[in-house]
């Protein structure tokens, strides 16, 4: 998985041809940084060293640079994830309202056990993240792209048996 | 509440007046609701009356600082020789605050319409719209908007068959709540690590690629059409208590209160009737303990200023306190002030982007600390401690993170000075193991 030759192309063919549509709306290249890393993410499921240095071949940037800008936002994956990615929020107003009795629940019926780690069946991996922006409707739960509001502890069971 | 639900009679219904009625997400739901008169009728008048006009009705930034929102656009350079561009700032990560999701949800069309007149008041030809990348249902109804928006000719090379020309683009966020800040999130668009600049030189003079650009918050540009079609001195009106806070203000409340939701106020309406008249109060059997109402990031008010309190700029300033982005987080008697507050530190922690060295390490110190005191090993000089390092935090960085963190930390040792000595006399059981 982490070997150069086995790394699939991500810029080929028509998600090329969207890149380079994308490319159009900015006056630099490297302001195509953001969008080209959702699309290598939306391919593969996360950010490889090798996808970077592809990212970075097509923009003309180093892969160091790439990188760099992996790392600072904590929506790229640069590790391989379960097939479903469960973040809950759990800053002061989701806290008061019961949020990490969400995030227990979720580690006991996902079998994930620790933040962070992907259940034995590969299926989930479980984070806490910070305010989600819909603080009035705690404990909101990003499932990949569901935003699912008002999850409690009690509706975790139900809420896991639409993803298996 | 979620939408649809109906409104409370004592909410002013501008900004939310459709809220929850999916029929005004499409482009003809909307024309047939009168959108697109204003943008209209603001590409037929001079870029400089727009501006006057948006000065003259009083609107203030709504993104947290409260800026007049005509005096930042008449920092626009007037003679272009240069690329112009708006920012629309749609990051909303600010604890406590869910207003700009809904506007894109349910009116993405009210928002694209703001942002046209704006770019034409300040010649930008290109504005981004940059959204937090969690909100993918809000990013998918404000892109179908703005393709059919393109359809039908409201943008593009010749906007609404116009002689302006207005490109929209969103751009997506990829979690960093730094990138709300206005410099961070300018870097962010250019594909860079989302560190805030240094100001001057201010974004009116370089900004996004180095050229002229205006950022406005969602909610202070989708209150911009309101403002053309009914006109300055309408906007003027709305306004309860100080002249200087005038229009709408969707109030986002959360936290302990029986009905949390979005209600949409007339400047100056009493925090008290918000919290116990709309919001149906605490829970039975509950009272109201403490407000943060700006967002996490301002000083925290006690019961009696809460229910003193004027929501308005001008209101807030006199409690003791800021308007902020109208994220109000509410707690009742049940609500442990010190282990709040170290959740709220340890969310600046998290989200300093680490180029000052007070935010870095003053944010880090304040979870240390209040995470010692939790765990009952506190003492007594531990509270000068905090108020030391958040004086240390204030005023001294590049951007105002750091003031952020310090502001409600600070405020609640001040306020709530009996709930930390609790845990360091050893009067309450500890709430964390020391790390
Ligand atoms: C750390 C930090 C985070 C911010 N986050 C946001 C945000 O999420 N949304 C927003 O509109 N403004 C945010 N702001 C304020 C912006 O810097 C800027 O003042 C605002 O977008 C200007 O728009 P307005 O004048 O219409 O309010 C933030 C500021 C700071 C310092
Ligand atoms: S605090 Fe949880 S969504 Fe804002």
């Amino acid at each position: 998985m982490h070997d150069a030759s086995t790394h699939e192309s991500v810029f080929d063919g028509k998600r090329r041809a969207r890149l380079d549509e994308i490319m159009k709306r900015y006056p630099t290249k490297q302001a195509a940084l953001l969008p080209a890393l959702w699309m290598v993410q939306e391919a593969h499921g996360w950010v490889s060293d090798q996808a970077m240095a592809e990212v970075a071949d097509v923009l003309e940037l180093t892969p160091a640079y790439v990188k760099g800008v992996v790392t600072f936002y904590t929506m790229y994956h640069q590790h391989p994830v379960g097939k479903y990615f469960i973040q809950v929020c759990t800053t002061t107003p989701c806290n008061i309202c019961g949020a990490e009795g969400v995030v227990e629940a979720f580690l006991q019926h996902t079998g994930c056990g620790e933040l962070g780690a992907t259940s034995k069946d590969g299926r989930y991996t479980v984070v806490e993240v910070e305010c989600l922006g819909a603080c009035g409707f705690a404990t909101p739960v990003l499932v990949n792209d569901d935003f699912i509001e008002n999850v409690t502890s009690e509706t975790v069971p139900d809420l896991l048996e639409r993803y298996r | 509440m979620g939408y649809p639900h109906k409104p409370h009679p004592r909410e002013t219904l501008v900004l939310s007046e459709h809220f929850g009625d999916s029929d005004a997400r499409t482009y003809d739901g909307w024309v047939k609701r009168g959108g697109y008169r204003a943008l209209e009728q603001a590409l037929g008048m001079e870029p400089q009356a727009v501006i006057d006009e948006v000065k003259a009705s009083g609107l203030r930034g709504r993104g947290g600082a409260g800026f007049p929102a005509g005096v930042k656009w008449d920092f626009m350079p007037k003679q272009k020789s240069k690329r112009h561009y708006l920012c629309c700032n749609a990051d909303e990560s600010e604890p406590g605050t869910f207003k700009d999701r809904e506007i894109m949800r349910w009116t993405p069309h009210a928002l694209i319409e703001g942002c046209a007149i704006a770019a034409h008041a300040i010649r930008a030809e290109v504005v981004y719209v940059y959204i937090r990348g969690e909100f993918t249902e809000a990013i998918a109804v404000m892109q179908q908007a703005l393709d059919e928006a393109y359809a039908k000719g409201v943008l593009g090379r010749k906007a609404l068959g116009s002689g302006t020309s207005i490109d929209m683009y969103i751009h997506r966020g990829a979690g960093a709540y730094i990138c709300g800040e206005e410099t961070a999130l300018m870097n962010s668009i250019e594909g860079k690590r989302g560190n805030p600049r240094i100001r001057p030189p201010f974004p009116a003079a370089v900004g996004v690629f180095g050229m002229p650009t205006t950022i406005n918050n969602v909610e202070t540009l989708g209150s911009v059409p309101h403002i053309m079609t009914r006109g300055a001195e309408w906007y003027k009106s709305l306004s309860l208590s100080s002249p200087k806070s005038t229009g709408t203000k969707l109030m986002s409340v959360c936290g302990h209160v029986a009905r949390p939701g979005n209600f949409e106020i007339t400047m100056g309406f009493p925090m008290k009737d918000l919290i116990y008249d709309l919001c149906g109060g605490m829970s039975p059997g509950r009272t109201l303990k403490a407000v943060i109402p700006g967002g996490s990031s301002v000083p925290v008010l006690d019961r009696e200023e809460a229910e003193n309190c004027v929501l308005d700029y001008e209101g807030c300033v006199a409690a003791g306190t800021m308007l902020g982005s109208g994220g109000m987080i509410v707690f009742d008697d049940t609500a442990d002030m010190v282990y709040q507050m170290m959740r709220i530190a340890k969310f600046y922690a998290h989200e300093s982007c680490a180029q000052c060295t007070q935010c870095r390490e003053g944010t880090a110190w304040t979870v240390r600390i209040l995470q010692k005191i939790l765990s009952g090993r506190g003492e007594m000089q531990d509270l000068d401690l905090l108020l030391d390092v958040g004086e240390m935090m204030t005023g001294k960085t590049i951007c105002v993170l750091s003031d952020s963190c310090a502001a409600p930390v600070g405020s609640a040792v001040q306020k709530f000075r009996g709930e930390f000595e609790a845990y360091i006399k050893g009067a309450r059981q500890p709430a964390v193991a020391l790390v």
